[in-house]
C-alpha cells in the first residue's frame, strides 16, 4: 500500500519578480492522507495549481506513479487521474444547472459522447455518486437553489465520481458543518481503502485529527516541516508553518480607557446565543473564526447593511441602530470591507479619488471639489501608509494588491472615527504591505475603537490586543495577545468539541 | 517606448484630430463649408440631437441607459402643441408642463430601475414604446396644428405663442445679423452645465463612482438609489427640452417627427467615450461626438451625397468610435478588470 502515487522534487515557480515555490519536494503515498497546512501566501494555491494543470512550473520534476507528468491543462490532469476541488467552491458547480447535470459534468464534457442525453441514464448515475458520498437533497433541484455546503459536497462528489488516483482536496471543509464534514470523512476513508492518494490542504485541527496520516508544513515556498507517525505533533506542525513560536509576536498591549462599542446580548440570528462584546478606545480587538461563524454577518450589523435577530447595541453610551452605511459613518463608525476588487475599489478612478470616496463632502465647496485640498490630504496618506506610486493621480489598477488594500485601509484613516472596523485588512496581500498596515493600524489606534475581522490566526497574533473567537455565531474564546494558547486557540476556531462543551457549561 | 507614446497619443488626441482634418478637408473641397454661417448650421443640426445625448451620458455614468429619451422628446412636442393649440394655454405653461412630463418620467425611470429592480434597458424600452402610444391617444393619431378638428368634433383654434416659436427659431447677432439661434446658445449652456456638474462636483464624481463600482460606493455611503434616480431625471429633463426645441422650430405638433432622435443621440453619447482618451461616458466628449457627425453630414451633403447615406455614415463613425474606445485603450483601463 506504499507506493508513492506522486512524486514532486524541487519545483520552483515565480511570477515575475515574486518566487512563489522556491524548490518544493514531496512524496504523496497511495492510500494515505497527507494534510498540507501553510500560513496565507505560503504558495498553497500555486502549488494546488501546478499539479493540476492550471499553470506550469518553472523548473523541477513531478512524477506519477514514477513517470513524468507535466499537464498542460486540467483535462490533462484529469486524464492522468489527478482530480482538484478547489477552495472556492463556485468554481466546482455551475449554479444554473441541476444537481444531476453537475455531478455528471465531467463525462458530459469528455469528447465523443453521444449527441443527445437519455436522463433517466444520467438521473441513474447520478443518484448513484449521491449516494455514494449520502447527498440526502433533490436530484432536480437547481444547484443556485442550494447552500454554501450542499454545493461544497457536490464539487467534492464530482471529483469522486471521476475515480481520481490522486485526489486534491483545499480546504474541502472550510463551509461544512460538522455533520457533513463527518460524511466527508467518510469517503475519504473509503477512497483510502481504494488506494487513492489524497492530498488534503487544511488547517483545521479537528480535520487532521480526523483523517490525516502524515502533516507537510509549508512556508514562503518551501516544505519547512514534516511530520509523521502515531501521534502527530500538530503543535510542531503550526511552529514549522508560521516559522516562529506564537509568543515571537510581539504586541505591546495598548491601554484601554472607556467602552466604545458595546454589544448586549446582541443575538445574530433567531437561534444563535447572546453576544457581549465590548470594545474601548485605544482598543485593536481581532474577531476571528471560521466561514459562517458570523464574522462577516457582525461586521454588516455595524455598518447599517443587517439588522441583529435580538438585542442592543451601544455606541458610546448610546442607542447604535445604523439603517445605512451613510448613517453608520455619519455616526462615527467607518469600516473597509473584505473583497476589495468587489466591495471597495473604484476601478475607473484614480487613488486621490478612491481614497476620497466616502468623504466627498469634506473634500468640496458647496459641491464642488476642492482639488487642492484632496491632493494635500492624499499625498500626506500616500506617505504614512508607504503607498508605492509615482502620486496621488495614478490609476489605482496600475498598483499591487497590497498597495490597493493601502489605499482602501486609507480610505477610513483619512477622517477620525470613534470605532473603525476592518474585515479581512489582510486579504490577497503580501507580507510586506501585511506589517505595514497593521503598523499603520496599531500605530494610529489611540484614540478610536478599532475592530478587527480574521480568520487567518497569525494574521489576528500581529495586530490584536485580545482575541475574540466566534464559532457557531457565538463566542467561544477570549484570549489577551500575551502568550497566547495556540493549540487552545486554533482548537477553538475549528470548533472542537470540548472547547465547545467548556464554552456551553461556563454560561 | 516610442510606440507606446504614440499610441497614447493617437489614444487622447486621435478623434479630435480626426475631426480637425475632416474640417479642413470639406475646407478645401466643399465650396461654402468654411464660413461662420455654415459653422453656426452645423451647430444647429446637432443642438437637439445633442441636448438629448448629454441626458444620456448622465445615465451611461451610473452604469444605466435610457432608451426613452426619444419617445419623451416627441411627447415633450406633442404635449407642447396640445397645450397651446388645443388647451390654450400660454409659452411659460407649456414649457413648464413639458419640463414636468420629462422629470415624472425620469422618476418612473428610475424608480423602476432601482425599486423594482428592472433592468435598465428594458425598463426604458417599456417606458418608450408607452410613451409612444400615449402621445397619440388624445387627438386619436393625427399630428397638432391650429384648425384641426378635434375627436370631440370642435375646432381647436390656439395658436404657438410667439415666445415659444422664438425658443426654436430666433437668431441673436453676434458679428454677423441674425447668427446664431436659440437652440445653439441652450445646447452650449446645457453642455457646460452637465461638464461642471459631471466633472467638478462631488455628485458628479459619486455618480462616477456607482458606475465603476456600485457596491464599493454603496459601502463608501453614498446614496446609490438616490443618484440612480437622479440621472434618469436630468435625462428626461433633457430630452423634454430638445422636444420643446424641435417643437418651436417645427411650429406645429408632427406625430412623425422625431423618429431618429434616439439612434442619434445615443451614438453622439458612445462617439464620446472616444474623445481624449477618456473610455468612459463624459459630457465634453458626448458634444464633440454630436457635432463629429454634424460636421461630416453637412461636409458630405455639401459634396452632394445623397441623403439616403447619411445613417450608414453615422453607423460607421459610431463603430469606428467604438474600435477606438474599446480596443485601443483596452491597456489603460485593463488593470482592475
Amino acid at each position: 500500500m506504499s507506493d508513492i502515487a506522486c512524486e514532486i522534487s524541487d519545483l520552483k515557480k515565480s511570477f515575475g519578480p515574486n518566487q512563489v515555490l522556491r524548490g518544493i519536494s514531496m512524496k504523496l503515498p497511495s492510500g494515505q492522507v497527507s494534510v498540507l497546512m501553510g500560513a496565507n501566501g505560503a504558495g498553497k494555491s500555486t502549488l494546488v495549481k501546478v499539479l493540476c494543470g492550471v499553470q506550469k512550473s518553472d523548473s523541477g520534476d513531478v512524477k506519477l506513479f514514477g513517470s513524468p507528468f507535466k499537464p498542460k491543462s486540467p483535462i490533462e490532469a484529469y486524464k492522468y487521474g489527478v482530480i482538484t476541488v478547489h477552495q472556492s467552491i463556485n468554481d466546482g458547480v455551475i449554479p444554473d444547472l441541476d444537481v444531476t447535470s453537475n455531478l455528471l459534468l465531467d463525462s458530459l464534457a469528455q469528447p465523443g459522447k453521444q449527441f443527445l442525453l437519455k436522463r433517466s441514464e444520467m438521473k441513474a448515475r447520478a443518484t448513484e455518486i449521491a449516494k455514494s458520498i449520502g447527498f440526502k437533497g433533490d436530484l432536480d433541484t437547481v444547484v443556485a437553489r442550494l447552500g454554501i455546503a450542499d454545493r461544497q459536497m457536490i464539487a467534492i462528489a464530482r471529483a469522486v465520481a471521476c475515480n481520481p488516483k490522486l485526489l486534491i482536496l483545499d480546504e474541502p471543509t472550510s463551509s461544512l458543518s460538522a455533520i457533513e464534514a463527518k460524511r466527508l470523512f467518510e469517503v475519504i476513508e473509503k477512497l483510502k481503502r481504494e488506494g487513492v492518494a489524497i492530498l488534503y490542504i487544511s488547517h483545521r485541527m479537528s480535520d487532521i485529527r480526523a483523517i490525516a496520516d502524515r502533516i507537510l508544513a509549508m512556508r514562503d515556498g518551501r516544505i519547512s516541516g514534516e511530520f509523521e507517525g502515531e501521534d502527530l505533533d500538530y503543535e510542531g506542525a503550526v511552529t514549522a508553518m508560521l516559522g516562529k513560536k506564537m509568543s515571537d509576536f510581539n504586541v505591546d498591549i495598548s491601554e484601554v480607557s472607556s467602552p466604545v462599542l458595546q454589544l448586549c446580548d446582541l443575538r445574530l440570528s433567531k437561534d444563535s446565543k447572546p453576544l457581549d462584546i465590548t470594545v474601548s478606545r485605544g482598543e485593536v480587538l481581532v474577531i476571528t473564526g471560521l466561514l459562517g461563524s458570523g464574522k462577516s454577518l457582525l461586521s454588516s450589523i455595524l455598518f447599517g447593511l443587517e439588522k441583529p435577530a435580538y438585542g442592543q447595541i451601544l455606541l458610546e453610551g448610546l442607542n447604535f441602530e445604523p439603517n445605512s452605511p451613510a448613517n453608520a459613518i455619519a455616526s462615527g463608525v467607518h469600516m473597509s470591507p473584505k473583497d476589495r476588487a468587489n466591495n471597495a475599489i473604484v476601478g475607473d478612478f484614480d487613488i486621490e479619488a478612491n481614497l476620497t470616496l466616502p468623504f466627498t463632502k469634506f473634500f468640496s465647496n458647496f459641491g464642488f471639489i476642492d482639488k487642492k485640498r484632496q491632493r494635500v490630504d492624499c499625498s500626506d496618506m500616500i506617505d504614512t501608509m508607504g503607498i508605492v506610486c509615482q502620486g496621488g493621480k495614478d490609476s489605482i489598477g496600475t498598483l499591487s494588491g497590497g498597495n490597493q488594500q493601502k489605499v482602501i485601509v486609507g480610505r477610513w484613516l483619512l477622517k477620525t472615527c470613534k470605532l473603525l472596523i476592518l474585515d479581512e485588512p489582510f486579504q490577497g496581500v503580501d507580507i510586506k504591505a501585511r506589517r505595514d498596515i497593521g503598523t499603520h493600524i496599531r500605530a494610529t489606534s489611540n484614540n478610536r475603537a478599532t475592530l478587527v475581522f480574521v480568520s487567518e490566526i497569525d494574521e489576528a497574533v500581529e495586530i490584536a490586543d485580545r482575541i475574540i473567537v466566534l464559532h457557531e455565531k457565538a463566542v467561544v474564546g477570549e484570549h489577551v495577545n500575551k502568550n497566547i494558547d495556540l493549540p487552545e486557540l486554533l482548537s477553538q476556531v475549528s470548533g472542537n468539541s470540548n472547547t465547545l462543551k467548556q464554552a456551553e457549561s461556563l454560561q | 517606448m516610442n510606440k507606446d507614446i504614440l499610441r497614447e497619443f493617437a489614444i487622447r488626441f486621435g478623434f479630435i484630430l480626426l475631426a480637425g482634418l475632416l474640417v479642413l478637408f470639406f475646407s478645401f473641397f466643399a465650396s461654402g463649408f468654411a464660413g461662420p454661417r455654415s459653422a453656426v448650421f452645423i451647430f444647429q443640426s446637432v443642438a437637439i440631437t445633442g441636448i438629448l445625448a448629454l441626458g444620456v451620458t448622465c445615465t451611461l455614468v451610473v452604469d444605466g441607459f435610457d432608451l426613452s429619451i426619444g419617445s419623451v422628446a416627441t411627447s415633450a412636442l406633442m404635449l407642447s402643441a396640445y397645450m397651446m393649440v388645443v388647451l390654450e394655454q400660454s409659452a411659460f405653461v407649456a414649457v413648464m408642463a413639458c419640463l414636468l412630463m420629462g422629470a415624472v418620467v425620469g422618476l418612473v425611470n428610475g424608480l423602476l430601475i432601482v425599486k423594482m429592480r428592472v433592468p435598465d434597458l428594458l425598463a426604458t424600452l417599456g417606458m418608450m414604446f408607452l410613451l409612444i402610444g400615449l402621445q397619440r391617444i388624445p387627438t386619436e393619431g393625427r399630428s397638432i396644428s391650429t384648425g384641426m378638428r378635434l375627436p370631440g368634433g370642435q375646432v381647436a383654434d390656439g395658436t404657438f405663442a410667439e415666445g415659444f416659436l422664438w425658443l426654436g427659431r430666433h437668431r441673436i447677432d453676434l458679428f454677423l445679423e441674425k447668427l446664431i439661434p436659440v437652440p445653439v446658445i441652450i445646447f452650449l449652456f446645457i453642455s457646460v452645465l452637465i461638464w461642471v456638474f459631471l466633472e467638478k462636483t462631488r455628485h458628479g464624481r459619486l455618480m462616477y463612482a456607482i458606475g465603476s463600482n456600485e457596491r464599493a460606493a454603496a459601502l463608501a455611503g453614498t446614496n446609490v438609489f438616490g443618484y440612480k434616480i437622479l440621472a434618469y431625471m436630468i435625462s428626461g429633463i433633457t430630452a423634454s427640452i430638445g422636444g420643446i426645441l424641435l417643437a418651436a422650430r417645427l411650429g406645429r405638433g408632427d406625430i412623425a417627427s422625431g423618429n431618429n432622435l434616439l439612434l442619434d443621440s445615443v451614438a453622439a453619447a458612445l462617439i464620446g467615450f472616444a474623445v481624449l482618451g477618456a473610455a468612459k461616458p463624459n459630457a465634453f466628449g458626448t458634444a464633440i461626438g454630436a457635432l463629429f457627425v454634424g460636421i461630416l453630414l453637412q461636409g458630405l451633403t455639401m459634396m452632394n451625397a445623397p441623403y439616403y447615406t447619411q445613417d450608414f455614415v453615422k453607423g460607421a463613425v459610431l463603430v469606428v468610435a467604438l474600435i477606438f474606445t474599446f480596443a485601443l485603450s483596452s491597456r489603460v483601463r485593463g488593470g482592475n478588470h
